[in-house]
Formats: C-alpha cells, sequence, structure tokens
C-alpha cells in the first residue's frame, strides 16, 4: 500500500467504517509509515480539537432574546393565518 | 398544552409528538423544538456565515419558515434533518449576499487538490490545546476553519462536530454519500495541514517552513 492509497481511506479508517481486511493493511501501513502515522494522528486531534472546543456558543441572553423574537413572529403569524 | 409540558419535564416527549402537536397550532410545543435545536443551528449558522449577525437571522428565519411551512413537513425524515437543511440554505444566501463579487455552493472549490497532499508531517505537541488560552485558542479555531471553501466547512461542522452520520448530512445538503465522504476528507487535511502551524512540536520538529 502507498500512502496515497492510505490518505484515500483516512476518513474511513478513522470513523472505523472499514472493514477487517482493510483496516489490517491500513494497521501495516501505518506502522512502518511514520509520515503517514503524524497526518493520522494529528488529523484525529484536529477532529477532537474542533468537537471538545466547541466555538460560537449561543450567549443565554442571546438565546432568549431570539427565542423571544422567533415566537412572537410565530404569533403574528397564526394569528394572521385565522383572520384571513 | 398541560401533557406535552408534562411529559417534556420528564424528558421523554419524542420529537415527532412535539411537531404533531406544533401543526395543530400548540405554539408551546414549537417553543420546545426550538429550545432543543436553537444552539446547535446557531454553530451550523456561525461556521458557514463567519458572521454573528447573519447567524442570528438565520436562527430565526430558519425557525419562523419552519413554522410556516410545518404543514409541508410529512415527517419521512428528523424534524431536525429537515430544519437544518433549511438553516443551511438561509445561511448560505446570506453568505451570497455578504460575497457578491463570487457565487457561494456547495460545490464551490471541490475540485481543487489544494490540501489534499500532506505538506506538513511535523507531529504536534502533546496537549495542543494546553499551549494557548481559552479565547486565543478560539481565535486560532475560526481563523482557521473561516479559511475552508463553504462546501467543506458545512461538511466539516455537520460530521464532526454536531456528530451526524455520513447519511444524514447527505440528506441535509441534498449532496451524494461519496461526495460528502469526499469533502469531509479534504476538510480534514485541510484543517490538520493549517493547525499544524500553531500545534507542532517545536522540538525535533522541521522548521523550515
Amino acid at each position: 500500500m502507498k500512502c496515497n492509497d492510505f490518505l484515500k481511506e483516512l476518513t474511513d479508517y478513522l470513523d472505523g467504517a472499514v472493514n477487517e481486511g482493510l483496516k489490517a493493511e491500513l494497521d501495516e501501513h501505518l506502522h512502518w509509515c511514520r509520515e503517514c502515522h503524524v497526518v493520522m494522528n494529528t488529523t484525529k486531534k484536529t477532529i477532537e480539537i474542533y468537537r471538545d472546543n466547541k466555538i460560537y456558543e449561543l450567549p443565554d441572553a442571546l438565546r432568549t432574546r431570539l427565542h423571544d423574537a422567533i415566537m412572537s413572529k410565530c404569533r403574528d403569524n397564526k394569528s394572521s393565518k385565522k383572520t384571513p | 398544552m398541560e401533557t406535552i409540558q408534562k411529559k417534556n419535564e420528564e424528558g421523554v416527549t419524542s420529537e415527532m409528538a412535539l411537531v404533531l402537536a406544533a401543526k395543530k397550532g400548540d405554539l408551546d410545543a414549537f417553543s420546545q423544538l426550538v429550545k432543543r435545536y436553537d444552539r446547535n443551528v446557531f454553530r451550523i449558522a456561525q461556521h458557514i456565515t463567519h458572521n454573528d449577525e447573519d447567524a442570528q437571522d438565520v436562527v430565526q428565519d430558519a425557525f419562523l419558515k419552519a413554522y410556516t411551512n410545518l404543514e409541508q413537513f410529512q415527517g419521512n425524515s428528523k424534524f431536525y434533518t429537515w430544519l437544518v437543511r433549511i438553516a443551511v440554505n438561509e445561511a448560505l444566501m446570506r453568505l451570497r449576499k455578504r460575497r457578491t463579487d463570487r457565487t457561494v455552493s456547495l460545490d464551490e472549490d471541490v475540485e481543487t487538490e489544494e490540501g489534499s497532499m500532506p505538506r506538513e508531517v511535523a507531529d504536534w505537541s502533546p496537549n495542543p490545546e494546553q499551549m494557548y488560552g481559552t479565547s486565543e485558542l478560539g481565535d486560532i479555531l475560526k481563523k482557521t476553519i473561516q479559511g475552508l471553501p463553504p462546501g467543506f466547512r458545512t461538511v466539516f461542522v455537520l460530521r464532526d462536530v454536531e456528530q451526524l452520520s455520513t447519511e444524514e448530512t447527505a440528506e441535509m445538503l441534498g449532496l451524494s454519500v461519496p461526495a460528502v465522504k469526499s469533502r469531509l476528507l479534504r476538510a480534514r487535511l485541510q484543517l490538520r495541514e493549517r493547525l499544524s502551524r500553531y500545534f507542532k512540536s517545536n522540538r525535533g520538529g522541521d522548521e523550515s517552513q
């Protein structure tokens, strides 16, 4: 297996979506190829960092404001439907 | 509706029960749906638009659109899948408005080879997140993901941040499963490449860049 072939399977490998035979081949490639090992590890870390450090959280005050605005518009919409 | 309220306190009201009640005009039920998903919709909208005002508008418009079109929701997919599809379209529309010089679509830049081949192969520090303070780390992560084409970052945020399945992501974006997988691979590799600049280990690493 060449590095290119490994890379093509990287996403499925990290998602645990490869069959046993292919996994064994990929593991073997990782065993001797330091570069692919680093790429695999740092890609995994990339995913974890974005997953664990949720950027763009909705602050509570803004959340309440948005919720009230949405519900008020829904209420208007509902009453305008009732009285055509 | 009292029964809905009561059930929800116990955390057992199903999404479908809330949708059915909302369809019958129960605004409290719809309010529960908003509270259930507003954080996710905001996060997705922010990732796509990278603009605070736009993201807030997307949240409002997506929920309002869902409410007014609730009749058309047939229940073949999950309400959340349907809602995110609406939100993604709203977000892309706003992005297009801001970038009048170019079109924005999920297919943009898909043929680029950039980032398909890793160039940076220096290992990272053992705990890269600890190299920076929380707000500095947040800035790095935002700046890095902003550099990806919209189609790539949309797939990345749905699959890897919101942790939806490939199939769900494909359904939300109207893409095929192989298309989602190919965008996800490129998004992951490009983010990795760009983050290496900040996280690579200084000891024994290649400092030539």
